[in-house]
């Protein structure tokens, strides 16, 4: 538990990871001119030189045995009074739910707690405040406000954060700041604060960047005691996280992968690598202008939507006969080169279906699907019409577009909403009459009333006390390893109804997650009591459980509700999930795939938790 | 698979013309061009349903219908919704192509639209025989006059010389906008819908491509748009 503490609460330090299949300078080397580099930039830099470290990523240390960890988990629960009182204390005292941050972080963040909340400390903020001072400063005098200059552009009239002053000290408050820029350090996207504004703060990035590439290296992340910054290269764009949300790094680059995804949906790959080869210093802003939107939205999403965590798309539940008919429905109306046919109701899925002759042996990655239901959540412009847009899903290929068709099916409401994916674009009157059969024939079942209905469900369904909230999510595992990678969660209620309280869950989850996935130690089995909440988070071979209990279960308590808990999501997956997904083709539905095989891991499971008793 | 399902369930039903001889619907492709944000999905929004909402830009295309009756002729508008945004420039001509009527937006209040308009003018033109689509140039946003930099005049100045039609319009207030949708449908019917394939018939399931529609019928080329 120590090492462990110590390796994931890195305090301070800038990680470093050798590309591979390049030679690395000595590490003294690099750590000192990283310090020296710590000097130039930062304006702390006694603090800087004593605390930075340069970490370097081993393979080897990423990927520690299974045996190892099984040990780690059995002597987490073993010791596990022991490590709950720790946790617990922390918790106490930091007033967080992050338990280990370790001493070293602690004892800088007292010393910064004198200087107050201005520059000391907080070397990142420092850092890109300064870059705000230089911008001001040397060698911009005479030119005219970048806000102004942002005018003469063709800007539409739709701004959301865009227009908040970079200088001010909300803007720094910000929990999560993400920034893209291009490889020649030009400004592509800002999640706060206008991008002309902070060019020269994304420039420092930028030199930063580029700093370490000339020592054959990548900067991957630098930590100072408030914030983590996240750096993420994509061919010629980068793409910038600081946050003082204190998740793990793996999880905020997890996130900017997103962003980046999202880009390419829009642009493609090939297009990006084109324009850059073309025109090193090209504004890509030109192309993204209008896209902004969907950005803040998919950051928002990330923010407080558990799917992106999980890397697994969330079904509505609704009863298996109803989704068989949906499914029917969708399967009837085809059409050639159509590929995908998804429902949705209230931006969720109900359904999808796919063609298996035009995709062999594809499946839909949860992250294509995240983002195009960004896409349709962030453009009530889809409310009006039928859409027909190209798109690309980056996972299934980055570099081509499909056409969607998007419309909705219940206007004036416009909350169930059908998407069609096909790769011609010239279907646009082919694919609008599949969606008319589709209508036709959901009216005549009834459909959309019955869809109305649905609802997400309540833990209260469960039949376990004490259990306030929980995500289940089911591995692939060879039988169904075509599938789309799912999980269940039911609502989250009192006492996690308040936007804070439920981003605290949230918090909680995330914490759990990256332990759970630590690249340097990662766990099995976490046993969390936190000041308001227990919490238990368990991964085994065929799935991931993370549960959340009030504060005063007993451990045994909390082991047996699991027990019951697994034994009813298997009573409900039916429900709870999208089982056999269809596809259309000649050769009938291999009904033997997908999760059919789960009855015996089930039990196996089961039994593998009652033996760690 | 249009809008206007609720309000024109079957063809039966666009006969209310008191004429004996059963009115004809035909079908118009008009495609909404210029840049992002000059009110072209507000402008469609008021084409069909005659509100107004506030709107995100556009994905890509949207596609809307609406039915206008004539004296001798239903029309069955076709409204292509184009995104103005740079990155789906390159696939405009996937909407454009064919269309019968096309409406030239800028907003009166922003002059770099004004010029964009005559940039989307120039690629129809490259692209289309004259006399084929009937294009019209559309100021919104007319309610803006205290702070208009394009006047009403160098528009219809525009229009004169290229030989256009022009109105201004206010999306937010309604101003000229059924106007403007009824002189387009009239003028498309005159020009291109009383020659023999200027117009395709409307069927309840059109199978019948629109893109597919030869631009270069040579039928259509005698109308020369322009006053
Ligand atoms: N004052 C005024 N505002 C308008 C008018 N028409 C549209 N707007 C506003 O202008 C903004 C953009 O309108 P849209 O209709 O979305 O613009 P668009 O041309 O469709 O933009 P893209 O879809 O990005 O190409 C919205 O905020 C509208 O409310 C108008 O006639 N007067
Ligand atoms: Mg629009």
């Amino acid at each position: 538990m120590e090492r462990d503490n110590h390796q994931e609460g890195e305090a301070e330090g800038v990680k470093i990871c050798d590309p591979p299949s390049e030679s690395n300078p000595p590490a003294d080397t690099l750590a000192t001119s990283l310090s020296l580099l710590g000097n130039h930039m930062f304006p702390d830099p006694v603090e800087r030189n004593d605390s930075a470290t340069v970490n370097k990523e081993e393979p080897a240390d990423s990927l520690p045995s299974v045996d190892t960890a099984e040990e780690q988990s059995q002597d987490a629960n073993l010791d596990s009074n022991q490590v709950t009182k720790l946790e617990a204390e922390e918790t106490e005292n930091s007033g967080q739910c992050h338990s280990d941050v370790s001493s070293q972080s602690q004892s800088s963040e007292d010393a910064a707690a004198d200087n107050g909340q201005g520059d000391s400390g907080e070397f990142v903020v420092t850092m890109l405040a300064k870059a705000k001072l230089e911008e001001q400063g040397i060698g911009v005098k005479g030119r005219s406000s970048p806000l102004l200059e942002a005018g003469t552009q063709e800007s539409p009239a739709f701004i959301s954060h865009r227009d908040e002053d970079v200088t001010a000290d909300s803007w720094r408050q910000h929990r999560k700041h993400v920034f893209v820029l291009s490889e020649a350090g030009k400004p592509i996207y800002s999640r706060y604060g206008s991008e002309e504004a902070l060019s020269s703060t994304m420039g420092v990035m930028m030199a930063l960047v580029s700093f370490v590439q000339s020592g054959d290296n990548i900067i991957r992340s630098v930590y100072s005691e408030g914030h983590t910054v996240v750096f993420l290269q994509k061919g010629p764009l980068v793409l910038v996280c600081v946050s003082s949300s204190r998740q793990s790094e793996r999880q905020l680059r997890g996130e900017l992968l997103y962003v980046y995804y999202q880009i390419i949906s829009m642009l493609t790959q090939a297009s990006i690598s084109r324009i850059f080869e073309h025109k090193k210093n090209y504004d890509l802003r030109r192309l993204l202008a209008g896209s902004e939107k969907i950005l803040d939205g998919l950051l928002n999403l990330v923010d407080s939507d558990p799917s992106f965590l999980l890397a697994a798309v969330h079904c509505l539940p609704i009863a298996s006969s109803l989704r068989d008919s949906l499914s029917q429905i969708l399967q009837k109306a085809i059409t050639p080169n159509l590929v995908f046919s998804i429902l949705i109701a209230n931006n969720q899925l109900l359904t999808i279906i796919q063609e298996k002759t035009v995709i062999e042996d594809a499946r839909l990655e949860p992250a294509d699907v995240h983002l195009l239901l960004n896409l349709i959540g962030a453009s009530s412009a889809f409310q009006a019409g039928e859409i027909w847009t190209p798109i690309c899903l980056p996972l299934f290929n980055p570099d081509c577009y499909f056409y969607a068709y998007i419309s909705y099916l219940d206007p004036p409401e416009c909350t169930v909403c059908l998407l069609l994916l096909s790769t011609d674009k010239e279907a646009f009157y082919a694919v609008a009459e599949c969606k008319r059969k589709i209508e036709e024939a959901m009216v005549a079942q009834n459909s959309l009333s019955l869809i109305a209905k649905v609802q997400s469900y309540s833990v209260s369904q469960v039949g376990v006390s004490d259990l306030r909230h929980f995500m289940y999510k089911p591995f692939d595992v060879p039988d169904n390893y075509r599938q789309l990678t799912q999980f269940t969660s039911p609502e989250m209620e009192a006492p996690y109804s308040s936007e804070e309280e439920k981003m605290r869950l949230l918090d909680l989850y995330r914490y759990m997650h990256s332990r759970i996935h630590s690249t340097s130690r990662p766990l099995k089995l976490i046993y969390h009591v936190a000041e308001r909440e227990t919490l238990l988070a368990w991964v085994t071979s065929k799935f991931e459980l993370y549960t959340c209990f009030s504060p005063l279960v007993t451990k045994a308590c909390a082991i047996t509700a699991i027990t019951k808990l697994l034994r009813w999501i298997k009573k409900e997956e039916d429900r709870l999930f999208i089982r056999y997904p269809p596809k259309y083709s000649t050769t009938p539905n291999p009904s033997k795939s997908s999760r059919g095989g789960k009855s015996d891991q089930q039990d196996s499971t089961d039994n593998g938790f009652l033996s760690l008793l | 698979m249009g809008d206007d399902h609720q309000q024109v369930p079957g063809g039966a039903q666009l006969h209310r013309n008191t004429l004996s001889r059963p009115v004809r619907t035909f079908r118009v492709k008009m495609v909404l061009l210029g840049s992002s944000g000059v009110g072209k999905s507000s402008l469609a929004l008021r084409f069909v349903k005659d509100e107004f909402r506030n709107t995100s830009p556009t994905v890509g295309c949207a596609y809307l219908t609406r039915v206008v009756h004539l004296n001798h002729a239903t029309l069955r508008f076709e409204i292509w919704d184009t995104a103005g945004q740079e990155k789906y420039h390159s696939v405009t001509p996937l909407y454009y192509r064919g269309a019968h009527a096309a409406l030239l937006v800028y907003d009166i209040s922003k002059r770099e639209t004004f010029i964009r308009a005559q940039v989307w003018l120039k690629e129809l033109q490259t692209h289309y025989i004259p006399g084929s689509t009937v294009i019209w140039l559309v100021g919104n946003k007319g309610d803006l006059e205290e702070v208009r930099q394009v006047s009403a005049q160098e528009g219809q100045n525009l229009a004169d010389e290229k030989g256009l039609l022009f109105t201004e319009t206010s999306a937010l207030s309604g101003e000229q906008i059924s106007e403007l949708l009824l002189d387009v449908a009239h003028r498309v019917y005159e020009c291109i819908g009383a020659q023999q394939g200027g117009l395709s018939e409307w069927q309840e399931t059109p199978f019948v491509h629109m893109h597919h529609r030869n631009t270069s019928n040579p039928l259509a080329s005698c109308c020369k748009v322009g006053p």
